[in-house]
């Protein structure tokens, strides 16, 4: 009887890209589980600069090695038409879109009840409360949320799936993340730039820090996403961009290359 | 003070068919200060006079806004209004999380009815104290209800809740047939007559005391307080043919009307 | 010899041996479903200009077995939506009857504004499957969501067992995911072309990919469902015959044909 049963086609592999994953049959009886996530790919990254915060994200969906779809956003807005604040979510689609509505959710409400919109650095505070209450049966998501700060400067916070977070001026996540990050370390923050001619080993000056300007940064991000979906096949299609700025938030929609 | 031995909860009759606690609960809404609305083809509409309890407080909330497409405004009770108005808001949020679609103004007011009624039929609970305009667009369009302590909704045309609202019904029945083909100002202007003509000469819409509520089918509920609707309120005044010293043409002189 | 009435009508103990009883007894904690039983395979679903088409076959496996072969696998749901089950047959039925008292209600509600359209049912049976797969009790489906959003517009989507979501304007379940997709996506590879597409091409599509399934995927019968969703409203057709088909490039395939090397 067991035979039959296991017999069936299998219905969707598990992603393969988490490590959790379980890769082996187990011993003994076969049965088949329940696993209650898979990974989605995708890849997602956020700068910010003296008066601006720029969130992106590709739009790939995927399964194993099948796309999904070719639009699938993981970025959005929070807190209703006229916010100020953006979420991405990247790594399992379903628990980033219900993160989302409750972020979402909650906004809104404080606006209700308040009569004023939320500061993002509150919002990311109770961000961080929401990922870490499901400490046990995680959202399995990086977030980065990003908006303006209370002076007008942009903000930046990334999380991990449980709910630590940081604020930062630039950080990637998703499956391209390890490709992008060291980009950005060194186009950025100019990790491993150094003043020329400033002398030799500890004598080497760092290139000092600077903010970066609007248009800068915008290609920054082309440049790490169309080269992520050269080296990750889970990265590609769209390329969605949200820039956060006094006036509001502009959406740039550009393609990428489909393969 | 009981009027008989039938009022003292909200399970017993009167051998007259009536639930006095349910009674008294609506006179609390007739206690309250007025509030008017109306709908046209395009556009629903709230206008409320807010009381300021004493000289150093603050002035009442009286509109509030649920979701985008959808108020209410009150009178009576104003803490009950608040517990109705966080339930209605879970009801709206509820139908976008299920169903990505905003509740309709008749559903939501069925479900605040619904809400409502149990209170009127069990011993240990009271009625709510407040009466509620519910004014909002949904796909059927435009829609303005009234609902009372007696757990019952009545979509209207035009209507008024509260202290001296009698004088207001009487002038919006006198335009009933007007209302449907107005503009947003016009429609405005309208329901804030109504509201000029509940209240005695010498008390004066100022933009302190005044909020207005408006939702369109392309526009998305907004509240109106302070300087923005003073165009409003001066208008009003002069289709009325009162103009109040605060608004003669030269107040900044400190003159006054003959 | 046993004369006692709850002993009537067993097998005798002296010659059988006692009942094993522990067989009606739960050990153990309660279990939720670990895999599906009776399943069905792709469902497949196109965009065109004016709404979209989608089709499924008729057949029910227990595991190899065709144990069914006249299974509706696509179910009306008012006249802009047509919803299309692949995995599990028994949680499809589940659904079924979870949509039609939705139906019910809905129709009978005086107050609900409009009809709901397939993007509202489309995030109904999202949170529905999302909230079983978080109580660990999935419903082990993949279904696509086909026919009309709340403009008019056409609107397909997809939502699996975990609670997944996503949209396109071709859309596969199962094997179709890997066959059919690539065949879909050359005669509609996004919105665009999807907004010139006719009816005629999208069905013909459909077809051509319901055969090219019957081919290569063993759990899939010639024998299926298929629907076109416009403003019209809900053309569903079930029991409808693959035709035309050619098996004339298996007589080159081991263990396609008669030969056996």
């Amino acid at each position: 009887m067991g035979s039959i049963f296991t017999a069936a086609p299998p219905q969707s592999g598990p992603g393969y890209s988490f490590k959790q994953t379980p890769t082996t049959v187990p011993e003994g009886t076969r049965q088949h589980g329940f696993y209650p996530y898979t990974d989605n790919g995708g890849s997602t990254l956020g700068i910010t600069g003296a008066d601006f915060a720029i969130l992106a994200g590709d739009t790939r969906s995927t399964s194993g090695y099948n796309i999904n779809t070719r639009f699938a956003p993981k970025l959005f807005k929070v807190g209703g038409a006229d916010s100020r604040i953006v979420l991405s979510v990247v790594g399992f689609a379903a628990d980033g879109l219900a993160l989302k509505e409750r972020l979402d959710t909650i906004v809104k409400m404080y606006r209700y009840q308040h009569g004023k919109p939320m500061s993002v650095a509150a919002c990311a505070q109770r961000l961080s409360h929401i990922l870490y209450q499901k400490r046990f049966f995680p959202y399995y998501v990086t977030a980065i949320l990003g908006g303006l700060d209370e002076e007008g400067k942009g903000a930046l916070y990334s999380y991990d799936p449980v709910g630590s977070y940081e604020r930062e001026q630039c950080r990637a996540a998703g499956a391209a993340a390890s490709l992008i990050m060291p980009f950005l370390d060194n186009q950025v923050n100019y990790k491993n730039q150094y003043v020329l001619g400033s002398g030799e080993g500890h004598a080497l000056q760092a290139r000092e820090r600077e903010l970066l300007p609007r248009k800068d940064v915008e290609e920054l991000v082309q440049d790490a996403f169309s080269s992520a979906v050269e080296r990750h096949i889970e990265v590609g299609d769209g390329l969605q961009m949200f820039i956060i700025t006094k006036d509001g938030i502009e959406e740039i929609y550009k393609p990428l290359k489909l393969d | 003070m009981f009027r008989n031995n039938y009022d003292s909860d909200t399970t017993t009759f009167s051998p007259q068919g009536r639930l006095f606690q349910v009674e008294y609960a609506q006179a609390a809404v007739g206690q309250g200060s007025i509030v008017v609305g109306a709908v046209s083809k395009s556009h629903a509409v709230l206008v409320a006079l807010k009381r300021q309890a004493e000289e150093l407080s603050s002035y009442q909330k009286k509109i509030i806004q649920i979701d985008s497409h959808l108020g209410i405004a009150l009178s009576g009770l104003a803490a009950d209004a608040r517990v109705l108005s966080n339930f209605m808001k879970q009801q709206s949020m509820a139908s976008h999380m299920t169903y990505d679609r905003p509740i309709s103004i008749a559903d939501i007011s069925v479900r605040l009815c619904d809400r409502a009624q149990t209170h009127t039929q069990h011993a240990g609970s009271r009625p709510y104290g407040v009466g509620l305009l519910i004014a909002g667009v949904d796909g059927k369009g435009p829609h303005l209800f009234e609902f009372q302590p007696s757990g019952d909704a009545q979509e209207m045309v035009a209507a008024s809740i509260g202290a001296r609202s009698q004088a207001a019904r009487t002038f919006l029945e006198d335009q009933v047939k007007e209302f449907e083909s107005m503009d947003e100002a016009t429609l405005i202007t309208y329901t804030l007559r109504a509201l000029i003509r509940s209240q005695p000469e010498d008390k004066v819409l100022s933009y302190d005391n005044t909020s207005i509520g408006v939702v369109g089918l392309e526009k998305s509920f907004k509240l109106l307080e302070g300087e923005e609707i003073l165009e409003h309120v001066k208008r009003a005044y002069r289709l009325e043919g009162r103009a109040p010293e605060e608004y003669s043409e030269n107040a900044d002189e400190g003159g006054s009307m003959e | 010899m046993n004369h006692l009435p709850q002993a009537w009508g067993r097998p005798r103990d002296d010659v059988y041996g006692p009942y094993n009883n522990s067989y009606l007894q739960t050990s153990g904690p309660s279990q939720h479903t670990q895999s599906p039983i009776v399943t069905g395979t792709s469902v497949l679903a196109i965009k065109f200009k004016d709404g979209v088409v989608i089709a499924a076959d008729n057949l029910a496996s227990y595991g190899s077995l065709a144990r069914f072969t006249d299974v509706k696998r696509l179910l009306r749901f008012n006249s802009r939506a047509v919803i299309g089950f692949g995995g599990d047959v028994s949680d499809m039925q589940y659904l079924t009857r979870l949509l039609s008292s939705l139906e019910i209600n809905e129709n009978y509600s005086v107050t609900s504004s409009t009809e709901l359209a397939a993007n509202n049912l489309h995030t109904y049976l999202h949170k529905v499957m999302y909230k079983r797969r978080s109580d660990f009790n999935p419903l082990w489906n993949q279904i696509l969501i086909a026919g009309l959003d709340v403009a008019d517009n056409p609107y397909l989507a997809s939502v699996d067992l975990l609670g997944t979501t996503f949209s396109s304007p071709t859309l596969a379940t199962g094997f179709g995911a890997h066959l059919a997709v690539p065949i879909m996506r050359r005669v509609c590879p996004d919105e665009e072309a999807a907004k010139e597409l006719t009816q005629e091409q999208a069905v013909e599509t459909v077809r051509e990919c319901m055969k090219v399934l019957f081919y290569r995927d063993a759990r899939s019968l010639d024998k299926y469902s298929i629907a076109v969703v416009t403003k019209e409203g809900v053309d569903l057709k079930h029991g409808e015959k693959l035709e035309k088909q050619s098996w004339a490039f298996a007589e080159g395939i081991r263990g396609y044909g008669t030969q056996v090397n």
